[in-house]
């Protein structure tokens, strides 16, 4: 991936500007080409083409279409994109609301206000196909750009799923349609963003930005408006900077998305401008090199003059179509019509999108995309796929053994000709990784469904990777308490979970200031939380974080997601690595590898990354003779782009100053808190408001524990504890007597049961014999002077203590 | 002629019946001696034994968590105390088929990754093919912790964990096993039921503190309360045949000799001091056994005779055997070794040293030994060696002479003073000698 990032791209417009703002100078395009120094080749990429957009995961490209480009005051090359959502951005549990398996190359039209739609246009890396379906629909049969079609279906907007509106799937098809219209034109041309090197409207390429040091990195403001006055000031307070400076960008986003608030957008807007000159090197776009484009000359020929002149007549209507949501006549006819219409749409995009890369060799077979016989090398890609396709369809899950052999056998075939003729392919790499967490689909290349793992086959059942974890359910329903104690008792139990936490108000202020503060900012930082066990740290911290999406799901503030890790669940330091890695993004790779995708995650900037929250519970667990993880850890926070809030919890108060190096401690901060133990009156008051409602303790019942717990641990855990066998101590002292609260006596006794020494009860059951032994220890200590003697010594002391008749032969087998 | 050959033949019908009855008796004490945790009875745990069924019941119907320990010396009686609650639990209607059992080990489950593929493997997780569990540790810990924590109280089945050998546990890594089950049980994931067994008193010290903060602190001991009385009552249920025993008289009778036997003095003498040198009942057991596998057909009940012997067989020193068994020679050695240890007040000594004091003995009583070349001497000590009556202070390297490996005597001397006591055949000079050093200035 490096290598290929090294390799220069050149970023430059397309055409003339069309329109142009003087004193802001600002201009539209209607394209934009990117040129591979290396590979000396050029894509060109439109106005309304679907495109790939970096993301924070490099397997993962975001999906978006293109709605505007344009070049700011300061000649960045900006992009306003429509985003496509998905399925792995959607939260988990709001995947379960679709109620159906989604296929990998599906996406959802993103309705998401929070999201930034003006981006750097360095991130775009492709064009590929994105083809409105209707819900019912079944994917149509794609052979060959698999990975470069998606589907959609339904929108997004953050809450629920909605079917596409009639405007909207009209507008997409419209988007195909115009692709469609070119290569029908121009028969077998290429796909739109492969161009070949033309010289022609080179002097409409007004500045050619080179990547790597010039490029204008997008910061994510996910803002929405935020209801503490503290942001409300600082948003006016940009807006009003900035207002001037840019005002098309406003004009444009309160054009591209009327259903957005006003506001919102400007301050989402303004924010990414502001941010705009803290640059970063965008990772490359990572496909690019791979180009190689070997056409005929003939196809060489076809010009790609009709999409500009396409484009360069419409551009205006198209856009007031956009933003006003006006549609010709065509598409408000009925939806069938436009189904029918879509339909046959598509299969002339498929059948140019499948047969393109052949086209040098096999041109005569294009026209005819039927099965052909599986034993024609040439077709023999097509039709495996095809079958694959179909196979997939009535087994979403795997394929049947036979069509996977033939299938794997015909991938081969096609991995050669890949190479031979150079066809547009992602990476190799790209898409084994992707690969790797990706519930089983119909791609091709599949190398990972080997025949002995499919069902079918071998009638085993399901292998391990993707066994879901889960205990089984009981048979009869569990009881519900019936009496005062058995309610009482629940309540008392540990795991209950409190509708607030008494008695820590002033900690949980603090944590919640402090997260609540970064979110606000989009910074990240540490924050260090000690305190001895039970004293309410780690339900303090899941406390704060649950107020916290409570205000985020109300849109007081902006979206995070929350990751927890406890050191005591990993298996080794470095798993944190894996295990944050995965519950980001889904990926289960190596820790040394997670370690790596994790720094590059956090240290660049992502145009859809929210703010994450990590709770590292059991910090000390972590520590490693270099020390490596901690330090990580603990210098994500402090990169610029890393939006990452660390709540470290430990046990020990000076953890940071006994085992930590001091180029962790430092970055570790000194944003520190400390739980202290809970007093008698706090533990009084956590059982008490637990109890709240229940007439099961007396009063001084519930002080005695508290002052005994509070005396010797101020360990909530142990007071509650105690409290809960006290119930069951009463319970089996009241027998049939009318119902009883739990007293002074009870409490007692269980306090004894639990803080009482063994040691003098279990002396006293020992054995005469054990007893004399350990006398003969305690003189043999005496007269030795010191606290230690061997078992000989001893002996001698016992022979002399024991009598006689004692002595019989058990005794030399102590 | 007639009534003799009536006699002869009623005597052997008699014989054949008690024959079958022996063999019963046989097979039903030897249950009972044997399988002490599968069906032994439970003595003086009432209370025990109502306390960990409440706690278990509770996790079943009511899907609560819990964590209990069960501390007491060996053979207490902890695990049989917990078959007994698990067999009355699943009598229980509404705990049937409600509660997965999960059961290690500390002596096989030596590591946590193999306590995990274990876990995983007993509660049948989808991780599982066949029998075996794939998947790298952390993989495992990943998987069973996101399992557990899918559940909640009211749906998920509760989980009973029962560690035996607990302590061992405690020396695992980090204790990741421990915490991560404490922390389930303290949490509102599956209701989960953990059970410790050991016979460490001190097991809370080693414990964690984060550890120990999420253990409930629950502790049932089992002491072994018993005094000398229940003790002898507990002698006679063990011995005694239970009521639906297929020959009724012979059980009567088998039942009145059992009675008579607690009262005979001989054999409250046995008990005695058995119960003075160990109150675990598995002694008793194995005492029991010995006595009981004397009753043969012509001798239908065991007598205070039988559990003498079977007491003095019980009790014997077997290193005392051991030296029943040396020749002349190797006593000398011993003897040898005993006054070097008197001596030197213990300190280690070595070949040389045992051959020259050999050989002040040989010279002064030469008339009454022979006297053995070294090598021979050198052979009887290496015996010694081999019957680990003698043991070497650091493993015997090649570099270093075999007659200066230091050695420590295992005997003690009162030991050698018995042993020669009943010694056959053993010459006087060499008992003299034994009984002082000195004796021969």
């Amino acid at each position: 991936m490096n290598t290929r990032q090294q390799s220069k791209l050149i970023y430059s417009w397309y055409g003339k500007p069309l329109a142009s703002d003087r004193k802001l100078r600002t201009s539209q395009y209607k394209g934009i080409v990117i040129t591979s120094e290396s590979s000396k080749t050029e894509t060109c990429i439109q106005l309304g083409d679907f495109i790939l957009v970096e993301g924070m995961n490099a397997d993962q490209p975001y999906v978006a279409q293109l709605m505007h480009l344009y070049e700011d005051g300061a000649q960045h090359k900006r992009a306003v994109v429509q985003w496509f959502c998905r399925l792995e951005e959607i939260p988990q549990n709001k995947r379960r609301l679709l109620k159906r398996e989604i296929p990998a190359q599906e996406v959802f039209f993103d309705q998401v206000l929070c999201y930034d739609t003006d981006i750097a246009a360095e991130t775009i890396i492709k064009t590929v196909m994105v083809l409105p379906l209707h819900l019912g629909e079944e994917l149509p049969i794609i052979t060959l750009n698999k990975e470069q079609t998606f589907y959609v279906r339904q929108s997004w907007d953050g809450k629920c799923f909605k079917v596409l509106s009639p405007d909207t799937f009209s507008k997409l098809e419209e988007a195909n349609k115009k692709r469609g219209v070119i290569t029908n034109s121009s028969k077998a041309f290429t796909p739109s963003d492969i161009l070949t090197p033309v010289k022609k409207e080179t002097e409409s390429v007004a500045r050619s930005a080179t990547k790597p040091k010039d490029a204008d990195m997008e910061i994510e403001s996910k803002h929405s408006t935020s209801k503490s006055s503290l942001a409300k000031e600082r948003h006016s307070q940009r807006v009003a900077n900035n207002d001037i400076k840019t005002p098309t960008a406003r004009k444009k986003l309160e054009l591209n998305s009327p259903t957005r608030s006003k506001a919102k957008l400007l301050g989402c807007e303004v924010l990414g401008l502001l941010d705009d000159d803290c640059d970063a090197i965008a990772p490359l776009e990572p496909s690019a090199p791979k180009r190689k484009v070997k056409f005929t000359g003939e196809i060489l020929g076809s010009p790609p003059k009709i999409p500009c002149s396409n484009a360069k007549s419409k551009p205006t209507c198209e856009t007031a179509e956009h933003h006003q949501k006006c549609s010709d006549t065509t598409r408000l006819s009925p939806y069938t019509k436009v189904k029918d219409f879509s339909g046959k749409d598509r299969n002339l995009d498929e059948e140019d999108n499948i047969l393109l890369p052949l086209v040098g060799f096999q041109k005569a077979s294009s026209q005819t995309p039927v099965l052909t016989p599986r034993s024609r090398r040439t077709c023999a890609q097509k039709t495996s796929a095809l079958i694959a396709e179909q196979i997939s369809m009535l087994d979403q899950e795997d394929f049947s053994s036979d069509s996977d052999s033939s299938y794997s056998s015909s991938s081969e075939e096609e991995e050669d000709d890949d190479d031979d003729d150079n066809v547009p392919c992602t990476p190799e790499k790209k898409t084994k990784s992707s690969k790797a967490f990706s519930t089983p689909k119909s791609s091709r290349k599949s190398a990972v469904h080997t025949p002995a793992k499919t069902p079918k086959k071998t009638g085993t059942p399901r292998t391990p990777r993707n066994a879901t974890p889960e205990i089984p359910r009981r048979v009869q329903a569990a009881q519900e308490p019936a009496s005062v104690l058995e309610e009482a008792r629940l309540r008392l139990h540990v795991s209950a979970i409190p509708e607030s936490l008494p008695c820590r108000e002033e900690e949980f202020q603090d944590i919640y200031n402090f997260v609540e503060s970064k979110l606000i900012d989009g910074t990240g930082g540490c924050m260090y939380i000690s305190g001895v066990p039970g004293t309410g740290k780690t339900a303090t911290v899941h406390e704060v974080i649950r107020c916290l999406q409570q205000a985020a799901e109300n849109e007081e503030l902006p979206p995070f997601q929350c990751v927890e890790i406890n050191g005591m669940k990993l298996t080794d330091p470095h798993q944190a690595y894996v295990q944050i890695l995965e519950f980001l993004t889904g990926q289960k790779v190596t820790a040394t590898h997670a370690a790596v995708l994790l720094a590059k995650l956090f240290s660049t900037p992502g145009p859809k990354r929210k703010t994450t929250v990590l709770i590292v519970d059991e910090l000390d667990l972590l520590w490693t003779r270099k020390q490596n993880v901690m330090y990580n850890l603990f210098d994500w926070p402090t990169q610029k782009h890393s939006k990452l809030i660390i709540l470290a919890i430990a046990n020990t108060m000076d953890l940071p100053e006994r085992i930590m190096m001091n180029r962790v401690a430092s970055r570790l901060g000194l944003t520190r808190m400390s739980f202290q133990p809970y007093t008698y009156k706090q533990l009084q008051q956590i059982v008490s408001s637990r109890l709240k409602g229940v007439k099961a303790f007396e009063e001084d019942a519930v002080q005695l524990v508290s002052r005994k717990v509070a005396a010797l641990s101020g360990d909530a855990r142990r007071c509650l504890d105690i409290c809960r066998r006290a119930t069951e101590i009463c319970e089996l002292a009241r027998q049939k007597r009318a119902p009883e609260i739990v007293r002074m006596a009870h409490v007692t006794e269980a306090i004894d049961e639990m803080f009482s020494s063994p040691y003098v009860n279990a002396i006293r059951n020992a054995s005469l014999h054990e007893q004399i032994f350990l006398k003969a220890v305690l003189a043999e200590f005496r007269r030795a002077g010191v606290e230690e003697a061997t078992v000989q010594q001893v002996w001698g002391t016992f022979v002399t203590v024991t009598p006689v008749i004692w002595i019989t032969g058990w005794f030399y087998g102590f | 002629m007639k009534p003799s050959a009536m006699s002869k033949r009623k005597l052997r019908e008699s014989s054949g019946e008690s024959a079958e009855c022996i063999s019963q008796v046989q097979k039903i004490l030897r249950e009972r001696f044997c399988h002490h945790c599968a069906a032994g009875r439970l003595f003086g745990m009432e209370q025990q034994h109502r306390h960990l069924l409440e706690l278990l019941r509770r996790t079943t119907v009511h899907g609560e968590s819990n964590s209990a320990l069960l501390i007491g010396p060996r053979g207490s009686g902890k695990s049989a105390l917990l078959n007994h609650v698990l067999k009355d639990l699943r009598e229980m209607e509404q705990v049937r088929e409600n509660l997965l059992e999960v059961h290690l080990n500390g002596l096989l489950q030596t590591n946590d990754s193999v306590a995990l593929k274990e876990i995983t493997r007993q509660l049948q997780l989808e991780n599982v093919v066949g029998d075996k569990v794939f998947g790298s540790f952390a993989e495992n810990l990943a998987f069973l912790l996101e399992a557990l924590r899918k559940g909640d109280r009211s749906s998920s089945c509760p989980i009973l964990f029962v560690l035996d050998e607990f302590d061992l546990f405690v020396h695992h890594k980090n204790q990741t096993l421990l915490y991560n089950l404490f922390d389930i049980s303290q949490s509102a994931q599956t209701p989960v039921t953990v059970i410790g067994l050991t016979c460490r008193q001190d097991i809370l010290e080693l414990l964690e503190k984060r550890v120990k903060s999420r253990f409930s602190h629950r502790q049932i001991y089992l002491l072994n309360s018993f005094d000398f009385k229940q003790y002898m009552k507990i002698f006679k249920k063990q011995l005694s045949l239970p009521a639906e025993f297929p020959d009724e008289s012979f059980a009567q009778k088998w039942n009145k000799n059992v009675q008579l036997l607690s009262e005979d003095r001989a054999v409250q003498g046995v008990l005695q001091s058995l119960f003075q040198h160990s109150k675990d009942l598995r002694s008793l057991h194995s005492l029991l056994m010995l006595a009981c596998s004397a009753v043969t057909v012509h001798h239908p009940l065991p007598t205070a005779a039988d559990l003498q012997e079977a007491g003095r067989q019980h009790s014997t020193d077997s290193k005392a055997n051991i030296v029943h068994g040396l020749s002349v020679l190797e006593i000398c050695l011993i003897i040898a070794m005993k006054h070097l240890n008197e001596v030197y007040d213990g300190e280690p000594f070595n070949f040389q040293m045992v051959y020259n004091e050999f050989q002040k003995f040989i010279q002064r009583k030469a008339h009454s030994m022979y006297n053995f070349e070294k090598p021979v001497v050198m052979k009887a000590f290496e015996h010694l060696l081999q019957l680990e009556l003698v043991q070497p202070l650091e493993r015997p390297s090649a570099r270093a002479q075999r007659e200066f490996l230091l050695l420590r005597l295992l005997l003690d001397s009162s030991q050698i003073m018995d042993a020669l006591q009943v010694y056959p055949n053993c010459p006087t000079d060499v008992k003299q000698w034994a009984a002082s050093s000195l004796s021969w200035l």
